[in-house]
């Protein structure tokens, strides 16, 4: 085991991680971030959208001055309900990332059965599923999120939205993402399906799915990963973008970018707070994702090798 | 050459086609157009009414048909919302945000290619260096952030530049611009930044990748041996080269400037089809969302076939070979 | 003898790596007269082109000029300006490259490219200089030039491609021509007439050439003199007529037993054992002793005898003295 941690540790990749000090940099912000998500209620001083824990006292309070009214220091000050602000940047940044992740795999999902699909049947099919591709290319991702998400909101019944908002972003980003996944691959599952093991495979009589699913799939994987951890990032920023517009998480499940829209309103009767420190946590989180991606992508380029 | 470009129009009007297909299928599918447009109190006979005169009772293609023809007549349909036709609507607003892009893209072309053929001839400078890592920053950060720090920082500590709205505006016949006043002018400068700021960056790093690229062609390095001077090689031989790939990605990327106006409008205030999107979206009012899909589709279609028939006019080599070139 | 176009004495190169310096070019000595064609020999790697990037001023940094000097037209210009290297490049010194494909611009037409040449290094007017460009393309035989100014190079065939080059590299009328491996990327039909153009127009114009290739066959065709080199170094100079029928050096022995033009009669080609060691892993002594098979004691640890040490035409302590 050790010795595996060893040759592992001497590998080209992590050689050039631990010489890349932007990415190291990255990957511990990251890590902080996400720890802080994953672990908030138990380093969240309360639940901030329980409303049982909320005193409306301490509404205001500036960042590490006693409050007025009740005396409570709170590190990074509170909102307009009272509202502890390291706290709704914690539980925020868990909403963020669950949407992220979620919103990714389901594109990942989607994409990778639509792309072995059109390789390996191909036909109308995958003509088919080809097109309606190249249509969506044709306009931005966040275009096509915003319209799905409005789409599936005129679909929820009214007093259900804000409860299933959550889910329908998940939806939204995922829909807007598949393609790219799709096109890979396609294009990988084209190349493996003329070679001899999959011949052999359907010698002997496997089904179609059980060939994709078995066969074809785990060569593909490869450049699905990269693609994926690209897409992470990019889907921390359009749903940060969604729910800034108001489009996305709701004031009642919050993600970073509700909470920077809220902020926003505060902003010019002064209390800073409320919005500096939810928008630079989703710079770090944003900058930091991006470096490591870029980082990434150098890293996995056989060009550059 | 002309077999391409039928071909070329042929595929866009398909895409167009589609997206109309999308369109009216959310006008008649998402939610029911007759109790939004009619509200609570309604008799059977003005249901029965509307129905008619909407068409809802005519078969699905014939449906589908009559909102094209309707649509391309610019009838719209009316807003839920406002109960105005959205053909009105969307005439208002469109000034403001053409303005806001025209002046982004503008921006982010000139500043953009300028910067990238500095950083692509001075490559190891302290300049190049500082540029390069301020443009990875650019890349990174969403739109919405650069807004509000862009208001933070000019509008709210500085208080040199207004944080919404559009200032005064003159209008000239149906057109209202906001060219002609110093408080619209004013009003443009940090909407048109955060707009154009991620394009610029884009543009930059494309046209410095490009260059450096050219430069290193042996076509470059015989110019050299010919005795041409710096400028010569670099701006008759290199540029000319590194623009024409260039072209092609930035008319794109210019196209979707209209669609990222929606955040940057809400960000700003801006009045313009993007923030009515926005709201659009959440109200539910279909007519509008339907038709600012239409719009934004019509004109990305376009753009991406005035770029590419551009490309074709511009690089000799493509048209040797007639239209065989896959975009 | 009237004074040679170029001369080289002693030229290093050196390319400062992370791990070591590297030298692709250690000790080289060679003139070439007016009128004269000067062939370079030598495997791929030899230094060869290096030698001739140097001449002109073209070197890739961080190859850089660490030693000896080169003088044309009994000026120095190693050691000049980059500006002022910059207008002796066209005008005294023309350069070919390899390949004319990628060698022309592709998207200005070729009139353009040999008139703005034209006009950088002679004080005419536009028009003038078009007339000249519209001369050198039918100098160099392109059938039709007057309709072929605004022709672009994707609609010229190789051959008739590596004719505008060589218009291009002639066009300023230099004194000296380097052609770096001009006929590799061609056709076999077409090279013979490339070199007869060369050898055409060098001689009516007087113009020194510097013919590199690893192509023996084209040596033979149109050199008068040959320099053959190995692992950066000189290992032989002299006639053609020297060289190709009585080798000295053993280097070029067994070069010449490996090529077919020179090996008539023979049944088999005999190759050289081994491979042109990596300049990084340079032998001591002579650069050729691990494959020489008249190898002594003194060839590993003397630091490679120079042609002149040797009082002869080749690098090598075995070498007869020729005159």
């Amino acid at each position: 085991m050790t010795a595996a941690i060893a040759r592992a540790w001497q590998s080209d990749f992590v050689w050039s991680f631990r010489h890349s000090p932007l990415a190291v940099v990255s990957f511990f912000v990251v890590l902080v971030l996400i720890s802080g998500a994953v672990f908030a209620p138990l380093i969240a001083s309360h639940d901030p959208f329980d409303p049982a824990t909320l005193n409306l006292m301490n509404g205001f309070s500036e960042p590490m001055k006693p409050n007025a009214f009740t005396g409570e220091v709170f590190w990074l000050g509170t909102d307009d309900q009272g509202r502890d602000v390291y706290s709704t940047i914690l539980y925020g940044m868990r909403i963020s990332l669950f949407v992220g992740l979620s919103a990714v795999l389901f594109a990942m999902v989607l994409g990778v059965t639509l792309g072995l699909v059109a390789g390996y049947v191909g036909g109308w099919t995958g003509t088919v599923i080809m097109r309606i591709a190249d249509v969506q290319l044709t306009f931005p991702a966040i275009l096509v999120a915003m319209l799905i998400f409005g789409i599936a909101k005129g679909f929820t019944p009214v007093h259900l939205r804000d409860q299933m908002a959550i889910w329908v972003l998940i939806l939204a980003i995922g829909l807007s993402d598949w393609v790219q996944f799709a096109r890979v691959v396609r294009g990988a599952t084209l190349v493996e399906k003329n070679k001899e093991y999959v011949q052999a495979a359907r010698l002997a009589g496997r089904s179609a799915g059980g060939i994709m699913l078995r066969h074809i799939l785990p060569n593909v994987m490869s450049p699905v990963l990269v693609i994926a951890t690209i897409s992470l990032a990019l889907a921390i920023i359009v749903e940060a973008t969604l729910s800034f517009l108001g489009v996305g998480a709701p004031p009642t499940q919050p993600s970073l970018g509700t909470l920077i829209r809220i902020g926003q309103g505060f902003l010019f009767s002064g209390e800073w707070w409320i919005l500096l420190f939810p928008a630079a946590t989703l710079l770090a989180l944003a900058l930091s994702v991006n470096l490591l991606g870029d980082w990434l992508r150098d890293v996995l380029n056989p060009r550059l090798r | 050459m002309l077999a391409y470009v039928i071909r070329r129009v042929f595929q866009s009007v398909v895409v167009l086609l589609v997206v109309g297909l999308v369109a009216f299928s959310m006008f008649r599918f998402v939610g029911d157009p007759i109790e939004n447009m009619l509200g609570q109190e309604r008799t059977g006979a003005d249901i029965q009414r509307l129905r008619t005169q909407l068409g809802l009772d005519r078969p699905f293609p014939v449906q589908y048909y009559r909102f094209l023809a309707n649509a391309v007549q610019g009838d719209f349909g009316v807003s839920y919302r406002q109960g105005r036709p959205v053909a009105s609507i969307i005439a208002e607003r469109l000034p403001a945000t053409l303005e806001l892009a025209a002046v982004s893209g503008v921006m982010a072309i000139v500043v953009g290619v300028a910067l990238g053929v500095f950083t692509a001839i001075r490559r190891d400078g302290m300049a190049a260096h500082t540029i390069m890592t301020l443009s990875l920053i650019g890349v990174s950060l969403p739109t919405f952030l650069i807004g509000i720090l862009l208001i933070y920082l000019f509008s709210v500590e500085l208080n040199w530049l207004p944080s919404f709205g559009r200032g005064d505006v003159v209008q000239i016949g149906w057109w209202r611009t906001g060219f002609l006043t110093e408080s619209g002018l004013k009003a443009l400068i940090l909407p048109s930044i955060t707009l154009g700021l991620y394009q610029m960056t884009l543009i930059m790093r494309l046209v410095r990748s490009e260059m450096l690229e050219v430069l290193r062609q042996d076509y470059i390095r015989f110019a050299r041996a010919r005795g041409l001077s710096d400028r010569v090689v670099h701006f008759r031989h290199a540029l000319k080269n590194t623009l024409v790939p260039v072209i092609t990605i930035t008319g794109l990327q210019l196209g979707s400037i209209i669609a990222f106006a929606i955040i940057t409008e809400t960000v700003f205030q801006w009045p313009g089809v993007g923030l009515l999107f926005i709201n659009a979206i959440q109200f539910v009012d279909i007519p509008v969302m339907a038709s600012y899909l239409m719009l934004i589709s019509v004109m990305f279609v376009g753009i991406n076939l005035i770029v590419d028939l551009l490309y074709f006019a511009i690089d000799p080599r493509l048209r040797a070979e007639r239209g065989t070139a896959e975009a | 003898m009237a004074e040679p176009v170029l001369s080289v004495r002693d030229l290093r190169v050196e390319i400062p790596t992370r791990h070591a310096v590297l030298c692709p070019v250690d000790g080289v000595t060679l003139d070439i007269a007016a009128s004269q064609i000067l062939g370079v020999v030598g495997e791929s790697g030899a230094g060869k082109s290096m030698t001739g990037n140097a001449a002109i001023g073209l070197l890739d940094p961080p190859a850089r000029i660490a030693g000896g000097e080169i003088v044309l037209n009994g000026k120095r210009i190693d050691n000049l300006s980059r500006e002022r290297m910059r207008r002796i490049r066209g005008k005294e010194i023309g350069m070919v490259f390899q390949d004319p494909l990628t060698s022309l611009n592709p998207l200005l037409p070729i009139g353009e490219q040999l008139t703005e040449t034209i006009l950088e290094h002679l004080p005419l007017s536009r028009r003038e200089a078009e007339q000249r460009a519209l001369n050198a393309l039918e100098e160099v035989g392109i059938p039709g030039a007057a309709d072929r100014l605004d022709s672009y190079p994707h609609q010229f065939s190789g051959g008739m491609r590596q004719r505008v080059v060589i218009a291009l590299a002639l066009c300023a009328e230099p004194s000296l021509v380097i052609a770096d491996e001009p006929t590799t990327a061609l056709d076999v039909s077409v090279q013979a007439q490339i070199i007869a153009l060369l050898k055409r127009l060098c001689r009516e114009r007087g113009t020194a050439v510097m013919l590199i290739t690893h192509d023996m066959g084209v040596i033979a065709e149109a050199a008068d003199r040959v320099a053959v080199m190995y692992a950066g170094r000189l290992a032989e100079l002299g006639t053609v007529r020297e060289v190709l029928t009585a080798p000295s050096h053993p280097y070029t022995v067994g070069l010449m037993a490996s090529t077919p033009l020179a090996a008539k009669g023979r049944k088999r080609l005999i190759q050289i054992p081994g491979s042109m060691p990596r300049l990084d892993k340079l032998p001591s002594g002579c650069a050729f002793h691990p494959r020489c098979p008249k190898v002594a004691d003194r060839c590993r640890t003397d630091p490679g005898p120079t042609r002149e040490a040797c009082g002869g035409r080749a690098a090598c302590w075995f070498a007869e003295q020729a005159a």
